[in-house]
């Protein structure tokens, strides 16, 4: 039933958008409208404007920021900390191919468990369906918590300083399964049904029917799990130590910032003395090399995010 | 009823390849989030590597009543729950006006805008919780920071944030609502979309304005929505948002946790700082039987209200 409402609010989003809302625009309206215009203007400068502060930070000279403090506009151009990035690239160009790789491979697993587990989950002739629901949800509920989540994984599994620890936990969550769950519920079960009588296996009519019509949801799922694995930085921090050679991307940011150090291991490699290095300039270029990607994908990927938050807003 | 159970066996049986499907789903939730469910009984015992989890000595609710005894519980609980009041409070009022402002621009030039600012507001939702640390140090430090620089422009006294506990409660609840109004707003705006058009047509032919159409009509529209987020949001309220908290404050910056250490930056502490395992264990077995208590309540509220949204 609350599916049902779910996807009728979208379609009559879409409606809407169509028609364009050809009305009247009466005076309180157009007032609605200038205030309306002014105050999410102001909105959205101050959401852009730590952007523009970093950007402008990482093309300024140490000199100038030391001096004047950083800027919305760099007051003295420099490119001395990408040069300094980028002259001796091991560290962060591993990070990148790590970061890179687990997102792809935690995506493309997390997101074949989910759909397959969603499918079956919303089948009304699966005996199971509730049990297994509640079995799964029942983890939002109740935890062990952290310590004992951290013994698990490094003494039972044994999983410190290996990658594992950090793509495994980030697989799928119970979110995400109800999500697809609510998505897959609007494809009607009489294609599953006549596919059943046509002789098609479970597996089978999921892999070839199921997938293939699901795409849309496919799509907001996967991408949900993607940003997670790019953002991902906490697993990293609590199972990876410095025995390991690659950081996730977002850990390398971490450390930069919070530990000089690494500024001045990576400064020391490219034999610039210990009083040139541009530790600010540093710090925010690495942030916009860690960032940089999400901002040029995310407009084209939008629409997928909007779509999941309708649907999964209020359940979940 | 052996012969009932016989018919369940049967039914799923048939049905077994649905149950393979799951099994991924299932083994993955009991290694993960079961499997560690026992160690929850460190915050009963004095711990100690040697003797493990179940070795080291049984000590009962010591650990419990040194945290109460100490007020450091009651500064944890505090501290969560009074942030997330806040951010519920601020973040549902931003949000419907965001979303009721985004509503009543119409018109092919409004239309652009409109799409324009949203994406732009919904952009802080992708950005990880360590580059948004990255934001407040460029904003806040005492040296080169943008605000200070500023200051200083003016001839002002600096202001070293990173030492001043009493700012934080504004400077996070700034940082979460920077993050989540557009987020937040796209459901307030989904649910304005779901409203009957009959029923605004209506009003504007019987003269309401714009003011009466939001108030009379859009604002108790959004009630269900509003009070089922809300009622949610009171569930997880033990819950706060690490990331967050231990990033945009410097990571265990110890001269502000009197105003900003939440009950999960003090379990990653006995975790990774102190090795104090069995309070740290203590800590988050409060927060879990507690959070457990309130969702289980709100779920009760929600089904006498309106059982079509309760959780189960």
């Amino acid at each position: 039933m609350q599916d049902s409402l779910q996807t009728d609010v979208i379609s009559k989003i879409d409606m809407r958008k169509s028609t364009g809302g050809q009305k009247v625009v009466d005076k309180t309206q157009r007032f609605i409208q200038i205030v309306g215009v002014a105050f999410t203007g102001l909105l959205s400068i101050l959401c852009i404007l730590p952007f523009v502060l970093i950007i402008s930070a990482s093309f300024s000279s140490e000199r100038s920021i030391v001096l004047q403090g950083f800027s919305i506009i760099p007051k003295e151009l420099s490119l001395d900390a990408y040069n300094l990035i980028f002259n001796n690239p091991e560290q962060i160009l591993g990070s990148y191919a790590l970061t890179i790789s687990m997102t792809v491979i935690g995506t493309l697993v997390g997101l074949f468990i989910i759909s397959m587990t969603g499918y079956a989950l919303q089948r009304p002739d699966f005996p199971l369906r509730n049990i297994i629901s509640f079995y799964i949800y029942f983890t939002t509920l109740f935890s062990g918590g952290l310590i004992p989540f951290y013994m698990m994984v490094t003494q039972t599994l044994k999983l410190k300083d290996n990658y594992l620890a950090v793509l495994l936990p980030l697989l799928m969550s119970p979110w995400l399964i109800i999500l697809m769950k609510n998505f897959l519920k609007s494809i009607p079960h009489s294609i599953t049904e006549s596919a059943t009588i046509d002789g098609a296996g479970d597996f089978y009519i999921f892999i070839k029917i199921i997938l293939p019509t699901a795409k849309p949801a496919l799509a907001t799922v996967g991408l949900f799990l993607a940003l997670t694995y790019w953002n991902e930085w906490y697993n990293a921090m609590l199972f990876l130590s410095s025995n390991v050679k690659y950081r996730p991307l977002q850990l390398f940011l971490y450390n930069t910032i919070n530990e000089a150090r690494y500024i001045r291991d990576s400064a020391a490699a490219s034999n610039i003395p210990a009083v040139d290095i541009p530790m600010e300039s540093m710090k925010m270029a690495t942030a916009v090399v860690a960032t940089g990607p999400i901002i040029f994908v995310y407009p084209f990927v939008q629409k997928y995010f909007i779509q999941g938050i309708t649907v999964g807003a209020v359940k979940g | 009823m052996k012969g009932r159970i016989a018919e369940v066996f049967k039914k799923i049986n048939k049905k077994r390849t649905l149950l393979f499907m799951c099994v991924p789903a299932i083994v993955f939730f009991f290694i993960f989030s079961y499997l560690p469910m026992p160690g929850a009984w460190l915050a009963f015992v004095r711990f100690n590597y040697r003797d493990g989890i179940f070795g080291s000595e049984f000590v009962g609710l010591e650990n419990f009543r040194f945290l109460a005894l100490s007020g450091q519980l009651w500064t944890l609980t505090r501290n969560t729950v009074l942030y997330n009041l806040a951010f519920i409070v601020t973040g549902n009022i931003l949000q419907i006006t965001v979303a009721i402002l985004f509503n009543e621009m119409v018109g092919k030039k409004l239309n652009i805008y409109k799409k324009f600012s949203q994406s732009v507001m919904f952009l802080p939702y992708f950005i990880s919780a360590v580059v948004i640390g990255v934001f407040a140090y460029n904003l806040l430090n005492v040296q080169t920071g943008f605000i200070n620089s500023l200051l200083k422009q003016l001839d002002a006294n600096t202001i070293n944030f990173y030492s001043i506990p009493e700012l934080w409660p504004i400077i996070i609840v700034l940082a979460y609502l920077w993050q989540s109004t557009g987020y937040g707003s796209i459901v307030y705006f989904a649910a304005i979309m779901g409203i009957d058009a009959e029923m605004m047509e209506a009003s504007e032919i019987d003269g309401a304005n714009a003011f009466q159409r939001i108030r009379y009509i859009l604002l108790p529209c959004l009630k269900p929505t509003f009070i089922i987020l809300l009622l949610f949001a009171l569930g997880g309220i033990m819950k706060g948002n690490f990331g967050l908290f231990y990033n945009l404050t410097g990571a265990n910056n110890m001269a502000l946790f009197e105003k900003t250490d939440i009950i999960e930056t003090f379990v990653f502490r006995s975790l990774n700082v102190n090795f104090n395992f069995s309070m740290g264990s203590a800590v988050g077995l409060f927060q879990s039987l507690f959070g457990f208590v309130l969702v289980m309540t709100v779920n009760t509220i929600v089904k006498k209200i309106e059982p079509e949204y309760s959780l189960f």
